[in-house]
């Protein structure tokens, strides 16, 4: 068995002895009777540290590791600078919890208010908060941050990632108020279907962009139509794509939330993951979750804060506009040390790969005989028909250590990193040929 | 503690003047400000909203907590003092003169507690 | 300290990426950015310097004990750390497919397992990332089991009003409405105020067992009947699982759907605020309105929907199950153990000095009220703690649960020694003959940390959430 309780048996004894009781069930006298677990649970032994490893690393060893990934999705296979993950693993920001004493907790809060800060540089936006679950809980939180009594339906176009569609409906089902969906027209968001939706009670209007396809969407005319109206524009976009795109705030939007995995995250089978929240100045005491200040303390010394706090659950109750208490701290502090790491002309040209592969991979998939669906401009994602059994054709690339496109209902989508070279690229179109053939 | 003696009082320790114009004014009174410390921020009605006698019109943000402010009439909002949205100190300053909205009153405030009432429910909270 | 933004210099960077073996493409000019990207140059020196300057101005368990109440502040394993790293953990894309993500699904499955024999549940879903989310997704269980009955006159949740501030925000979230009971005078449910609050409308009850004052509360059965008897169901907010673990089940004492901290209970690491895990069990007349992910799974037909993409926290998961294979049964069982003697020691230790609010055997936790001391002395349970700082302990919890006043909320866990304990016991007495003798020095408290204490009241009347860049 393995323990992480240092005292021994003897002290054990001892303390109980030292509070006046015998044995250790005395500590649980108030506990009934009849629901007393009079024997251990049907639980395995336990096992001490080389043993764990040994199972694990086989457990590990059940899944396959592909060396090339082609597909994206919400998740996106980015390289990780070594820096990054020797600042997130340093252990006092590992095993600390929310900075409740600022006094010692100066280190979190300062790594908080300078992704803060980073987070409004790269979204264009005015205040972000300390970070929320993931992409997908952020649009349904930006959701909730816009409804208010007279406006109470908010919409959602239909080229968002599935997930977070799906998450916004649960949200706002929740607080009993409606979702609609804006179709998409040739792979984007149907601009004329969505002024026809928009009404006096439309809270708010959520897009994607590049979109769930990986295409760039009309955003400035979403968000202007969504203005015209009165309601508000959310505005979701991937991290990596705003160091080359217009910023939500540049678009006119006023909240923007993305998830922020690619940020030096790994994909680690969909978690944890970074949800990124930003917004104009107005919406500042709409926003979830811990928000970090600088002030000073009694010497003057710069020091910095949890604040506004009284928006919270914790002071708030029933009352707060979201029930967040923990959030996912640590990979704020990825994504800033992830920004550090690359710097602006860094991060521009992971972008700028990423957008050169994706279009080398689209044409190399194209002259191997899968064409694309739709012809708007794409960032690092895009979708292919496929003339033969998707399954077939990705099976035909897993076989070479390639994981392929997601298969979707329109085709494929495909997406391509830095990571990828153009080898791994030819190969993959390589094995595209030979299946179709 | 400061009560001014031409002002009415609640229990919930809201002050209200009546002005010339039969509107009235409401804000928070001396031992308010006095309990929750360092007002941070203050969230007002907008201009035109009604409220009505006992239910919460406002809430005002020290650091660690949140009160509600309750309005001793029924009503419509006609004016609403937007200075305290920038600078919520003013309550603790000078509570008697931040006031917070102005109510254009349906029917006359009933139950409202004179400054010797008020001093009275203030001793026997204490 | 400087800021990371204040060390940028411009034109330093690192060297990350291969030459490009690939043509350009370029965005299509509208689509640009015109923005400038403010972000910080730095060389990679500057970066691991700059948090390391950080992490010294940081403290976490590693750096020493952590009693902070109703956080379960135990030692993170860091063996645990390592395995969650494994590419074939980490390395794994969520939509692969599941017959090449076996490694994925036997942990979400073992774990699901264990964590079902440990709570009494039938079924455990992964998909909330914290507690909060978890609180928020068993409402909504419940919801839709009650609505799929057609029985929608349902609007009410129960909470105690010694509850965490989530319970009730979630409650609200979920679109019910609250409906807070006061406690009795013994810290527990009052039977009475039970009885009068349930009905038709009940939805469900919302209950930490052991409660916020760290009281196992001894009417639990009869609790649950009553909720049961009135139509709703019973839920059981998994903070203080620590205490009871191995030793008596949710699911046993009559609850239909639990939220577990795997963050608190299952010594995953904190991570300076999250990322935690809130998996969510239920009995398995709920188990069809179970979350799943819309892209990464089939949701069923009744399913309440998701919360967030696809299984959750997943490394958080692995590191978790890690702990709960090095206990085993064994171990679980111990570890409750050892965390309530641990806290009752303390306790004891501290009775002669300090006010407990309730003077009754602990669970993982106690509460001391310092309303005498702050009458007497005037230094309040926020001066002790600010005391404790100088003394290289993280202070408890202060001022929750509300019910009492002046708290500070003592959780030292099972993985701290006894020398530790003594050692905490120790400097509380000392504070306490300090606020008797020379109550000042605890108002400026503290002295020796990297900052004094800091001016809230100015971040909050002029917020300043992001410096100012060039």
């Amino acid at each position: 068995m393995g323990s992480y309780v240092p005292n021994t048996r003897r002290e054990q004894e001892e303390m109980l002895r030292a509070i006046g009781l015998a044995q250790m069930s005395d500590l649980y006298a108030d506990v009934p009777e009849s629901v007393f677990l009079q024997k251990p649970l049907n639980l395995p032994e336990g096992m001490g540290e080389m043993q764990l490893r040994a199972r694990m690393e086989e457990m590990a060893s059940h899944s396959r590791v592909f060396p090339v990934i082609l597909r994206g999705a919400g998740a996106y296979h980015h390289y990780i600078p070594s820096i990054v993950k020797t600042v997130s693993s340093r252990e006092e920001f590992v095993t600390a919890y929310t900075p409740y004493q600022a006094e010692i907790s100066q280190g979190i809060l300062q790594s908080i208010f300078e992704y803060q800060t980073m987070m409004c540089e790269l979204t264009g936006m005015d205040v972000s908060n300390a970070s929320i679950y993931d992409g997908a809980s952020a649009a349904a939180e930006a959701a909730a941050m816009c409804r208010d009594r007279k406006r109470t339906v908010t919409l959602i176009s239909a080229t968002v990632h599935p997930d977070t569609i799906a998450t916004v409906r649960t949200y706002c089902h929740a607080a009993g108020t409606q979702v609609q969906i804006v179709p998409k027209r040739d792979g984007v968001t149907d601009t004329d279907a969505l002024c026809a939706m928009l009404t006096q009670q439309t809270a708010c209007v959520i897009v994607q962009t590049p979109n769930f396809y990986g295409t760039f969407e009309h955003a400035q005319a979403l968000v202007d139509a969504t203005h015209a109206a009165g309601a508000k524009a959310v505005l979701s976009c991937n991290p990596m794509a705003l160091a080359l795109m217009k910023t939500p705030g540049e678009l006119g939007a006023d909240i923007a939330v993305t998830e922020g995995q690619p940020l030096g995250m790994p994909l680690s089978y969909g978690g944890p993951y970074l949800g990124i929240m930003a917004a104009k100045q107005a919406m500042m005491r709409k926003l979830p979750g811990r928000i970090v200040g600088e002030t000073v303390d009694t010497q003057g010394n710069r020091a910095f804060v949890l604040t506004l706090q009284a928006r919270e659950q914790h002071i708030r109750r029933e009352k707060a506009s979201s029930n967040i208490c923990s959030n996912q701290a640590l990979c704020a502090l990825t994504a800033g040390a992830y920004l550090t790491a690359m710097g602006p002309d860094g991060l521009r040209e992971v972008a700028q790969r990423c957008m050169n592969n994706a279009h080398y991979l689209q044409q190399a998939l194209e002259q191997a005989g899968l064409a694309r669906v739709g012809n708007a401009p794409f960032f690092h994602e895009f979708v292919t028909a496929c003339p033969v059994s998707k399954d077939k054709l990705l099976l035909a690339l897993e076989d070479a250590g390639i994981l392929g496109g997601l298969p979707v209902e329109e085709g494929i989508l495909w997406c391509a990193t830095e990571q990828v070279s153009r080898e791994n690229m030819d190969r993959a179109a390589a094995i595209v040929r030979e299946v179709l053939s | 503690m400061n009560i001014p003696a031409e002002l009415s009082y609640t229990k919930s320790h809201e002050w209200v003047r009546t002005l010339p114009d039969q509107t009235v004014e409401i804000g928070l009174t001396d031992h308010a400000q006095t309990q929750l410390g360092d007002i941070v921020f203050v969230n007002l009605p907008q201009e035109g909203d009604t409220v009505a006698a006992g239910d919460a019109f406002a809430d005002v943000e020290s650091v660690k907590a949140v009160s509600d402010v309750y309005s001793p009439v029924s009503g419509r909002v006609v004016a609403v003092n937007e200075e305290l949205l920038d600078a919520p100190q003013r309550i603790n300053e000078a509570p008697y003169e931040a006031w917070m909205i102005r109510v254009e009153v349906e029917t006359p405030p009933q139950g409202l507690l004179s400054e010797k009432e008020y001093a009275k429910a203030l001793e026997e909270e204490a | 300290m400087k800021l990371i933004f204040e060390k940028s210099r411009e034109g330093r960077r690192l060297s990350i990426l291969p030459p490009a073996d690939v043509p350009h493409t370029a965005l299509p000019q509208d689509l640009c950015r015109e923005a400038p990207l403010r972000l910080p140059q730095v060389a990679e020196c500057d970066i691991d310097r700059h948090y390391a300057a950080l992490a010294r101005r940081a403290h976490g368990v590693c750096n020493g004990f952590y009693p902070l109440g109703s956080c379960t502040m135990k030692y993170n394993p860091r063996i645990d750390e390592e395995i969650a790293a494994l590419p074939g953990f980490a390395g794994i894309h969520p939509l692969q497919r599941p017959q090449t993500a076996q490694g994925g699904r036997e942990v979400l499955s073992l774990c699901e397992a264990m964590l079902c024999e440990i709570t009494g549940m039938d079924a455990v879903t992964f998909q909330p990332a914290a507690g909060a989310h978890g609180e928020f997704t068993g409402l909504l269980l419940i919801k839709a089991y009650h609505e799929d009955r057609g029985d929608m006159a349902r609007t009410k949740i129960i909470v105690p009003d010694s509850a965490h501030g989530t319970n009730p925000a979630s409650a609200a979230m979920a679109g019910y409405e609250v409906v807070n009971i006061p406690s009795g005078t013994d810290g527990c449910v009052d039977l009475e105020a039970l009885r009068a609050a349930v009905g038709p409308d009940t939805a469900s009850l919302m209950l930490t067992n052991p409660n916020t004052v760290g009281l196992f509360d001894p009417n639990i059965l009869q609790i649950t009947r009553i909720v049961h008897e009135a139509g709703g169901l019973c839920y059981y907010d998994g903070a203080n699982l620590n205490a009871i673990m191995g030793v008596v089940r949710p699911g046993d004492m009559g609850f239909d759907v639990v939220h577990l901290n795997l963050h608190k209970t299952f010594a995953t690491p904190h991570g300076g605020g999250g990322p935690g895990s809130g998996p969510v069990g239920c009995k398995a007349f709920l188990n069809p309105f179970m979350p799943q992910s819309c892209l990464g799974g089939t949701p069923g037909e009744k399913s309440m929907g998701q919360v967030r993409a696809f299984y959750g926290n997943f490394a958080v998961v692995v590191k978790a199950l890690c702990y709960m294979l090095t206990l085993g049964a064994q171990g679980i069982r111990e570890a409750a153990e050892n965390a309530v003697l641990n806290a009752n020691y303390m306790m004891h230790g501290l009775k002669g000095t300090y006010d407990m609010a309730y003077d009754h055997i602990c669970m993982h936790e106690f509460v001391m009220t310092l309303d005498k001391l702050k009458k007497e002395t005037g230094v309040s349970a926020l001066d002790v703690a600010k005391g404790l700082l100088d003394a290289g302990i993280h202070p408890p919890t202060m001022y929750f649960p509300l019910i009492v006043h002046e708290a500070l909320m003592v959780e030292p866990t099972e993985t701290e020694s006894r020398e530790t304990l003594d050692e905490a016991v120790d400097v509380l007495i000392d504070l306490a003959k300090t606020a008797r003798e020379n109550p000042q020095v605890l108002h400026d408290s503290p002295l020796h940390t990297p900052i004094r204490r800091p001016d809230e009241v100015r971040a909050a009347r002029s917020p300043k959430l992001k410096a100012d860049l060039p």
